[in-house]
């Protein structure tokens, strides 16, 4: 690995952000619709096949935005299934997303003992 | 005072139209692009960490990353500071999964007043539901399709 994985983690990390951006001021949407367009955009990409190069080219930058959750959705889904059969696309969908998805529980819940609302 | 009829209305959007003030487009989405890039490249830094002090493989890596990135997420939404930074960077604060995580924390910090089951158990995915329902879906309809496509 080289170091220009940085740059092409922040212009596609960028990109991604950038487009996110212009699907909210142009369609005068609110940021969750955009997240949920994002997300199911990420898993239709992926059941195209063209998420994962995206990851191995940009690293960060393909799998921090919100769409790497959709991809890895359907990752989970469909590694799942190559195991156990039909099955797999149910028991499986959240096996690579556990990681962000109790991460984000657990901190938010701790969080919510120790803070306080602001502003 | 007799009601406003339908053409009333019609000028009355107008004006708000005409009014309101434009969304600075260009502007939005080259901050959005310096933000959002700036937070992968710090998942990036992270993830080389993972891949080389903790000897993961480069894919093995994006799972502690994103745990990572919520943590200093939910952090920065406890002290007050996301938020501020969130209204400023738009969509660049709000598509990396730290938007994510600060949706639920800034929800369970809001909410707690409310108690722990309806306040903080009922809130926390007010805003970050949506996305995992529609991610869920989706992915369940792209996963059967590819399915299917591989084993008929």
């Amino acid at each position: 690995m080289s170091w220009t994985i940085f740059i092409w983690a922040f212009l596609v990390g960028g990109a991604i952000c950038a487009v996110g951006q212009l699907i909210m001021d142009i369609g005068k949407l609110p940021p969750g619709n955009v997240m949920v367009i994002l997300v199911v955009a990420g898993a239709i990409l992926d059941g195209l096949g063209w998420y994962d190069p995206l990851v191995r080219f940009a690293g960060a930058g393909a799998s921090v935005p919100i769409t790497s959750f959709g991809n890895a959705l359907v990752h989970g889904a469909l590694a799942e299934a190559s195991r156990h059969g039909w099955i797999g696309l149910i028991t499986g969908i959240f096996e690579v997303t556990s990681a962000g998805v109790s991460a984000a529980i657990i901190f938010a819940f701790l969080a919510s003992l120790v803070a306080r609302p602001k502003g | 005072m007799k009601a406003a009829s339908r053409d009333d209305r019609v000028t009355y959007q107008q004006l708000v139209d005409r009014n309101r003030p434009a969304r600075p487009v260009v502007a939005n989405t080259i901050r959005a692009f310096v933000v959002g890039g700036g937070i992968c490249v710090i998942g990036q830094v992270v993830q080389t960490v993972f891949v080389r002090f903790g000897h993961f493989s480069q894919t093995d890596a994006a799972n502690p990353t994103v745990a990572v990135m919520i943590f200093l997420s939910v952090l920065f939404t406890s002290l007050g500071v996301y938020d501020r930074f969130a209204q400023w960077a738009g969509a660049g604060s709000a598509v990396p999964v730290t938007g994510f995580a600060n949706t639920m924390a800034a929800a369970a910090i809001e909410h707690r007043s409310e108690g722990w089951v309806a306040g903080i158990g009922g809130n926390m995915f007010k805003l970050a539901g949506p996305v995992i329902v529609y991610g869920v879906v989706s992915a369940f309809v792209v996963a059967i399709v590819r399915f299917a496509l591989t084993h008929l």
